[in-house]
Order: C-alpha cells, then sequence, then structure tokens
C-alpha cells in the first residue's frame, strides 16, 4: 500500500525555486558586466586550458555592450539573492532542518560510498534520511558559496567602504576572482543537481513541489502500520 | 505544508458531509495544489520579468538611458550605501614599487590631443558668482599629496597606480570655497565640454581625493589629462574626469556622461 512521507517543508521548496530563476538572472547579468573584462583565463604551467567565453556564446546570448545593464540588473537582483537566501538559511537553523542538511562524522566518509554507487562501482548505498552524505555535503557547500558570493558581491560593490571584506576576500583583484569562481561553481553545481534529479526519478522531483514522497510499502505488522500513520498525523 | 492542508480544509468543507480521504486522493489532491500554485506563480514571475526586462527607458535628462524601474532602484541603492558611506574608510594604498608603469589609458573623450598647458586656467565659479581662474604653478604651489592605489574601472579592470597633486579639501580650503562645500554637488568639466561628472560633495572632500598633476612623479602626459585631473579613490575611473576645465557647486546633480548612458550616478566605491 501506499504511504505519504513528508519530505521538504514548504518554506524550503519555494525558497529553493525562487532561487532558481534569481540566479540565473544574477549569472546572466553577471555575464554582461564580465564581458566589458573578459580576462580570466584558466591556465597551469604556462598552458591555457580555458578562456571565458567563446564569441558564439555572447553572441547567441546578446551580450555584448550591455555593461550599463547588467550593472543595474545585477544590483537590483542582488537584493532577491541576499533576502531568499536569509530566509532559506534562518528557516533551516530555526525548524532543525540543519541537522537533515549539515554534514556529520560520518558524511565525508559515506560521501564517497555515494559516488561509488551512482557511478555503479558499488552496490549498496549506505543508509540514509532526508539527504545522503554527498547531497549533505554538496547541498551545504552551496550554500557557503551563496555566502562566498554575497561577501565577495559586497566586496567589489562598495571596495572602499567595505574594505575589511575586500581584504578578508585578499583585495577587490582577487575579490573578483572569487566572485567569477563561485559562478563557476554553480554552473557545474546546476550541470550535476539536474542529471541527478533526472536519474533520481518522478518520486524525488515532485517532493521538491507537493513536498512528500509516495512510499509503496508491502503490508507489515499491524503496529508497524500505526507507527507510520500517527507519524503521519503528527507532521 | 500548513497552506496546503488550509486549502484542503476549504476544498473538502464544499463537499458536504467529511470523509476520510484515502491515501490515493491525498496524493492527487496535495499534487493539484502544489502544481497548480507552482505553475500560476511561475508564470506570474516570468509575467513580472517581462514587464521589467520590456520597461520603457527613464525619460532623458541628468541620467539616461536606463529601464526606469531599474534607475529608481539605482537611485535606492545609492540612498543605502551613503548612509555607509564615512570619509574615515580609505582606500587600500601600497608601497611605490608595486605602481605599474605603464599606466592604463581607456579613453580621452574631451581630453584629445595637446593642450597648452601655459594658456590653461581652471575656473572655478563661486556662489557669489565670482569666477576664479588658477594657473597650474599655483595649484603646485599647494601642498602636495601623493597616493598609490589600486584604481577601478567600472568595466572591471584595476590597476595600482601612483599620483600626486593636492588634495581636493587643501585646495578648498586655500581658495577659500568652504561656503561652497554646503553644496550637495561637486561638478568638474573639461574645457571642451565633452566630459563632464558630477560628484557628491562627501565623495569630493574625502582624504583621498586629489586634484592630481602627476603619474609616476613626472608630470601628467596629455592621455593622463595634463595638466590636471580628478583622481577620486572612492568612484570607478568613470568619474576620474582628464584635463578639468571648469569647477562648479549646486545643490541639484550636474551633469554627468557615463549617468546619462545608463550607468548609475553614484558610482562609489
Amino acid at each position: 500500500m501506499k504511504i505519504i512521507k513528508e519530505k521538504h517543508p514548504l518554506l524550503m521548496r519555494w525558497t529553493h525555486w525562487v532561487n532558481f530563476p534569481i540566479l540565473t538572472i544574477m549569472i546572466w547579468s553577471g555575464l554582461l558586466i564580465y564581458w566589458a573584462n573578459d580576462t580570466y583565463t584558466f591556465t597551469l604551467f604556462g598552458v591555457t586550458f580555458i578562456r571565458f567565453f567563446p564569441q558564439g556564446l555572447y553572441d547567441a546570448l546578446h551580450i555584448p555592450r550591455r555593461l550599463a545593464e547588467g550593472m543595474a540588473f545585477h544590483f537590483l537582483f542582488m537584493w532577491f539573492f541576499a533576502l531568499n537566501g536569509l530566509l532559506y538559511v534562518s528557516y533551516t537553523i530555526i525548524s532543525g532542518q540543519w541537522r537533515e542538511l549539515v554534514p556529520n562524522r560520518h558524511s565525508f566518509k559515506e560521501a564517497w560510498l555515494v559516488v561509488l554507487h551512482d557511478l555503479h562501482i558499488r552496490k549498496m548505498a549506505p543508509p540514509q534520511n532526508k539527504y545522503n552524505a554527498a547531497q549533505r555535503i554538496a547541498y551545504t557547500a552551496i550554500i557557503v558559496m551563496g555566502f562566498g558570493s554575497l561577501i565577495t558581491g559586497l566586496a567589489i560593490y562598495k571596495p572602499v567602504q567595505f574594505n575589511y571584506l575586500a581584504w578578508i576576500c585578499g583585495g577587490y583583484h582577487l575579490a573578483r576572482i572569487w566572485h567569477f569562481v563561485l559562478t563557476i561553481g554553480y554552473v557545474l553545481f546546476f550541470l550535476v543537481h539536474v542529471v541527478q534529479v533526472v536519474l533520481a526519478g518522478w518520486n524525488n522531483f515532485r517532493s521538491v513541489i507537493s513536498g512528500f514522497e509516495v512510499i509503496d510499502k508491502k503490508p507489515l505488522p499491524a503496529i508497524q502500520i500505526q507507527n507510520d500513520e500517527t507519524n503521519e498525523k503528527t507532521e | 505544508m500548513k497552506l496546503t492542508k488550509k486549502l484542503s480544509k476549504v476544498f473538502s468543507k464544499n463537499k458536504g458531509p467529511k470523509k476520510e480521504l484515502t491515501v490515493e486522493q491525498k496524493i492527487s489532491r496535495r499534487n493539484f495544489i502544489s502544481f497548480g500554485s507552482f505553475l500560476v506563480l511561475g508564470g506570474a514571475a516570468y509575467g513580472g520579468w517581462r514587464w521589467l526586462y520590456t520597461s520603457p527607458n527613464e525619460v532623458p535628462g541628468i541620467t539616461g538611458e536606463a529601464h526606469k524601474p531599474l534607475r529608481a532602484v539605482l537611485n535606492a541603492n545609492e540612498k543605502v550605501v551613503r548612509q555607509l558611506y564615512s570619509n574615515k574608510n580609505l582606500v587600500k594604498t601600497y608601497p611605490k614599487e608595486m605602481a605599474a608603469k605603464v599606466v592604463r589609458h581607456n579613453s580621452d573623450i574631451g581630453s584629445e590631443g595637446l593642450i597648452d598647458v601655459g594658456n590653461w586656467k581652471l575656473s572655478v565659479k563661486k556662489q557669489n558668482g565670482e569666477l576664479l581662474n588658477i594657473g597650474i604653478d599655483e595649484i603646485k604651489k599647494l601642498p602636495k599629496t601623493e597616493i598609490v592605489y589600486d584604481f577601478k574601472c567600472v568595466e572591471g579592470w584595476d590597476q595600482i597606480s601612483h599620483w600626486g597633486g593636492v588634495k581636493f579639501s587643501d585646495f578648498i580650503a586655500h581658495f577659500k570655497l568652504d561656503a561652497e562645500t554646503r553644496f550637495e554637488y561637486v561638478g568638474m568639466e573639461t574645457p571642451d565640454k565633452e566630459y563632464y561628472v558630477g560628484v557628491d560633495m562627501p565623495s569630493a572632500m574625502h582624504p583621498q581625493t586629489l586634484l592630481a598633476y602627476e603619474v609616476n612623479e613626472k608630470p601628467l602626459p596629455p592621455k593622463h589629462g595634463a595638466p590636471l585631473r580628478l583622481i577620486i579613490p572612492v568612484k570607478y575611473g568613470i568619474k576620474n574626469l582628464k584635463r578639468i576645465g571648469s569647477i562648479t557647486f549646486s545643490n541639484s546633480r550636474p551633469r554627468d556622461y557615463w549617468a546619462e548612458q545608463g550607468y548609475d550616478y553614484y558610482a562609489g566605491l
């Protein structure tokens, strides 16, 4: 029989989905800004592997010559990005949901087992609650990254007034590089995230919109079923 | 969770006597509500974005070329950051050795070609209508201040550079322009009036704001704004006007070259 199992509270679902367009707009407007001085490359031992970004990408997205517009959009949506993040973090702390999110002392060891399992190298995944060990690390890291974007962003925005933030980031020049690297990090996170969501399937995806997962349980001893039902009512 | 429960209560009221819903019914009800509100609010968000993205530009004036709502936000942001502004916050300075030997030059709007430095005069319009005409030698007699700092361009590049000149606040004191500092803005224009900036008074009076006549301990070359330029570390490069021709004071925003083209008027750092 089917059982409804609560998974994601409403506020966590909404801050998650609200963040998606906000971050998209922040990355897009950031690209409008970056175009004006696109000097960053990824170079190792004198060999340049990546130059950000190919002209084709700029042309396809109509990026060139829109610096002023990019700044104007960026400096509006920065407020939404910060407030949405603040909402998510404070809710996670106050509700106690952080216990399901923050890596614990087993997570770093277990995360490897999860990765091996996901790559079909290992058959069994370690037991988990709401998030597995790899998810705990990834989803906590992305929050830390968001905080990093906020700090580096403020350091770039007002490097004289917030000179202590610029100092923390290693100066204005480095703050800008961190800010850029974090953005590349979001894009990479997004790619892995979407692949994992597709692989995890409908039940998992629905839980981020409806809040619950449906578990198909074979009839169990009566006590077990009663337990589940009371859980359901109190949740 | 609470909202969906409330909604499902409202729904069940309309259906007469209460019946315990089956799990299947609960699932489809909650899915309907969640996905329904997801689509409705998603659509609303998209509509809001289209509205913003296609919103008309502001009426051209002191500022121009920005979407009207975005300009309002830039101005609101200025109000917020001006609350945090203090002349005690200084730009980081560096040892001379770190200064770039080749100082980047981005634009020469208003400072093209050569200028006859001997004939150049800085005109300062005082509150009482009096016009001061000051030669470069007179300015060079004032106490000299040097600064080595990270110059920041709105495009995104930055460069440590070494400038020398007179502090704007020393210049004000020497020429007895204290009454003029009660105005809210300083306006500066090139002699040909092709390039012009407006700077709020607190930023102009910042202890690191210079009227510079030297770069790397040598007189400014024409492309860096000979004979006198503004070096204002609390602003992006766009406000660091080269080849100053005139200085005025006002309570309303003076015209500003890049603010007319969609950039933030304040452009503060």
